[in-house]
């Protein structure tokens, strides 16, 4: 399933994170014509806030929240190769002040995973994945409008490399992306980031995003701890009592855990559930976040015994 | 099977190639504005009505050297060596300021105004810490350049720029003295040419005066102001449009005439625009003797509401028994009455069934935090206009003075209907009106955004009529924005602009009278 990792960045505070099996973050992959899909449900918020180095509250946003329903799909192409795409819906909401909730059909993001190289050497296997994707916007949702808004706007395109490690059923996975995002456009025709713009258009920086993850992986029962870092390569930090700005140099980095379940009576089906916290950031939200969701798998054509 | 692992990768690297080859540069609107190159050079301009100026005699600039004294000579030898071996940083520089001094100034109080209009953060025992001009890089940075602050130093310096260039054209016309590429043939010249005598030069008479107000407005930049400046006189003699005579008479002239505007500036009664704790207290005690619900302040912690005493600013195109006989607004619906609960209604169904097109119209004028105000907003409009009439200088400072003078004389009208009224706000009388956009610190009635709109509109439709039904539009919709993002009544919105109409009104008058049209 594809992550919402790159279509739910951003400032108000769904912060990925808890990046779940499969993603194109991790090592799982579908078999030749699996098909599984699903729906994953989520909830972040943050009431401290980085403003950029500054951790600070605010009483007129109180805790700002977001809830999330994503679609996700993935298909095995071959053994090697999987195609993943998902799109959710946002809503957002201040507990405080008087600012109104956003509420939208965010971005539709696209992943190819192509597992390049697979080495055992006696008990441990090693395997290298590239991964390609891109994110962009499925509704003219509003951007200019953060902390509320649910998304950023920019179409994004996702290089990464991947290695894994197994032995047993002890894993350890590491990846780094490089997101290149493109221009957004605002509603207004200036703004003022480190300077006055006499346009609408606003050069986004593009963006690192590396993730650490190991755990367990059996047959049914996946468990992972997953440490994950985005960082923004540049960008300018919230000016003191400044609004937040899409452009900001907005960097987090976030603990957290996974666990996915798949039942043994019904092995098409399985659960997804986890966490994180973000453990220090820079113009972004405090954010707790919980994911959960149910996914189903099912070969197209010819069955073939799931390995 | 094994060919499309190869094409995938490479399908995926030409897509990241791709989208690497595509720049990321942005364009800015006047970023490529044309040389400015005026179809009239306004020759007896010296003769316009001044704002503050006796006359245009009232500071005096000396004869100039003849242009066959070796004084003048080696100041044209001066723009040949400065000419030699130009870098890209010099090229820019006379690309830019050859659009137009009053322009480019423009955008810079523009872009100060924005990086200074940021609401004080809370001290920690929830109070809140005022700027302190004499140490105006401590924090909270001086100024807070809200909207009537903006307003405020827009029109002096609009104000003051204008007469200083009117008294600039009349020793154009006295002294006559031709531009340096008219005198010498072989001076190469990198901006259209004109047969206005070049001395005292404009742009530096609007570099002088611009900087020293702006001591006064932005004392915290003053590095970035005189880099500014330093480049733009330089730029003139490169551009061969200058010869140093020129620069130095025009920027001394300049800085006297400010000292003009900034006498006037010290005493308008801004400096206790923001009142005091007895004050707004007593404005909130009045509104409850009056049998209304006063207006109270939604920020957490609570703020003070901004510069409550605005309204009792000196304005410039009427005197203040005017503003209180013919403009100030009746009395907005009373807080009991059912024509109120309706408006509020009105605002509630804004705020739950916002639509794209609305909120696009919300932020589209917004102007909130961080940007150059609604009249900075109008500044711009007008700008990205007038850089398409051809103006001269002095055609461009007179318009955007009557336009500024404007914008500031609405925020006085608008502060003082405010502050008269002390109307809550939508989200304090029903707590289930969220906002969708910044909900300001201050009374609801009347919109400021409307009346500044009204203004603006009024006025730029009489100085370019082709475009009046355009500025009118913009101004409907300026207004309505406020409604739709559920921090304004309808009421506030339709009797800002209608006063805002009635401000513009009396710029008509005075541009009907000042010798330019």
């Amino acid at each position: 399933m594809a992550s919402r990792l790159w279509i739910v960045l951003f400032f108000a505070g769904t912060f990925p994170g808890a990046a779940f099996a499969q993603t194109e973050m991790d090592a799982i992959m579908m078999n030749k014509t699996q098909f599984c899909n699903g729906f994953m449900y989520g909830y972040s918020s943050w009431e401290n806030y980085w403003e950029g180095t500054f951790k600070r509250d605010n009483e007129n946003l109180g805790r700002v929240s977001t809830q999330s329903l994503m679609y996700m799909a993935n298909y095995g192409i071959t053994d090697n190769l999987n195609i993943m795409a998902g799109a959710p819906y946002i809503w957002t909401k201040a507990s405080a002040g008087t600012m109104a909730g956003m509420k939208g059909v965010q971005d539709i993001s696209v992943f190819i995973k192509w597992k390049a190289i697979t080495k055992t050497f006696g008990k441990n296997r090693v395997s290298a994945f590239a991964i390609g994707g891109l994110s962009t916007p499925l509704s003219d949702y509003v951007i200019d409008f953060l902390p509320m808004s649910v998304g950023l706007g920019s179409t994004n395109l996702i290089a990464r490399g991947m290695l894994d490690y197994q032995r047993g059923r002890f894993t350890i996975t590491g990846s780094a992306a490089y997101v290149r995002r493109s221009n957004i456009e605002l509603d207004r025709d200036s703004y003022y980031d480190t300077e006055l713009r006499l346009t609408n258009e606003v050069r986004m920086p593009d963006a690192a995003h590396y993730q650490l993850r190991t755990g367990y992986r059996g047959k049914y029962l996946i468990a992972e701890a997953i440490l994950t870092n985005w960082t923004t390569l540049g960008g300018f930090d919230i000016t003191k009592n400044n609004m937040p700005f899409p452009s900001n140099r907005m960097n987090a980095t976030m603990a957290g855990a996974n666990i996915k379940y798949t039942l043994k009576k019904l092995p098409q089906l399985s659960l997804i559930a986890g966490g994180n916290y973000t453990v220090a950031g820079r113009n972004m939200g405090q954010a707790i976040a919980f994911n959960a969701g149910a996914f189903y798998a099912f070969y197209f054509g010819k069955s073939k015994q799931s390995n | 099977m094994k060919k499309i692992f190869i094409k995938i990768p490479v399908v995926i690297l030409g897509i990241v190639a791709f989208v690497y080859s595509c720049s990321k540069d942005i364009n800015e609107r006047t970023d490529n504005a044309p040389a400015l190159n005026p179809a009239k050079t306004d020759i007896n301009a010296g003769t316009w009505k001044t704002i503050l100026l006796a006359d245009p005699t009232e500071f005096p600039v000396g004869a100039p050297s003849a242009t066959t004294t070796p004084d003048y000579i080696a100041q044209l030898n001066e723009i040949r060596s400065f000419q030699q071996d130009l870098s890209q940083d010099e090229k820019r520089a006379v690309k830019y300021w050859s659009a137009g001094a009053v322009l480019r100034w423009n955008e810079i109080m523009r872009e100060l105004v924005a990086k200074h209009n940021l609401p004080p953060y809370q001290n920690a025992d929830g109070t809140y810490p005022v700027p302190n001009a004499n140490n105006p890089l401590a924090y909270p940075q001086f100024p807070f350049a809200n909207p009537p602050y903006a307003a405020r130093a827009y029109a002096y310096v609009s104000a003051a720029q204008y007469d200083a260039l009117v008294a600039a054209w009349h020793y154009k016309k006295l002294y006559n003295r031709s531009a340096p590429y008219n005198v010498d043939a072989t001076i190469n010249v990198m901006i259209p040419r004109s047969d206005l005598p070049s001395y005292p030069s404009e742009d530096a008479v609007i570099a002088g005066v611009t900087t020293e107000l702006m001591k006064l407005l932005f004392p915290g930049d003053q590095d970035f102001i005189q880099l500014k400046a330093e480049e733009h006189k330089r730029a003139r003699i490169i551009a061969g449009a200058n010869v140093r005579s020129d620069l130095e008479a025009g920027e001394a002239l300049g800085k006297a005439v400010a000292q003009k505007f900034v006498a006037r500036a010290r005493t308008d009664r801004a400096g206790t625009a923001g009142g005091s704790a007895a004050i707004w207290s007593q404005m909130e005690q009045d509104c409850i003797a009056r049998g209304e619900a006063p207006w109270k302040s939604m920020d957490s912690p609570a703020r003070p509401p901004m510069l409550p005493l605005f309204g009792k600013v000196r304005t410039f195109l009427f005197d203040s028994l005017t503003m209180v006989t013919q403009i100030r607004p009746v009395a907005p619906p009373s807080t009991s009455s059912q024509k109120f609960i309706d408006e509020t209604k009105e605002v509630l169904y804004y705020s739950q069934n916002p639509t794209r097109e609305r909120i696009r119209i919300v932020h589209a004028w917004a102007d909130g935090v961080a940007t150059s105000t609604p009249p900075g907003h109008w500044n711009s409009i007008a700008a990205d206009d007038f850089i398409k009439q051809n103006f001269s200088e002095v055609r461009w400072a007179r318009n955007m003075a009557l336009l500024n003078m404007s914008l500031m004389d609405a925020a006085v009208v608008c502060w003082d209907a405010k502050f008269t009224y002390f109307n809550p706000r939508p989200s304090q009388v029903d707590p289930n009106i969220k906002t969708l956009t910044g909900l300001p610190n201050f009374p609801s009635y009347i919109s400021g955004h409307s009346t500044f709109s009204g203004a603006a509109a009024t006025i730029l439709g009489h100085i370019i009529p082709a475009r009046a039904n355009d500025y009118n539009e913009m101004a409907n919709e300026a207004s309505l924005s406020r409604l739709y993002g559920a921090i304004h009544y309808r009421s506030d919105c339709e009797i800002g602009l209608a006063c805002g109409k009635k401000i513009g009104g009396f710029a008509i008058n005075r541009a009907k009278t000042d010798g330019a049209e």
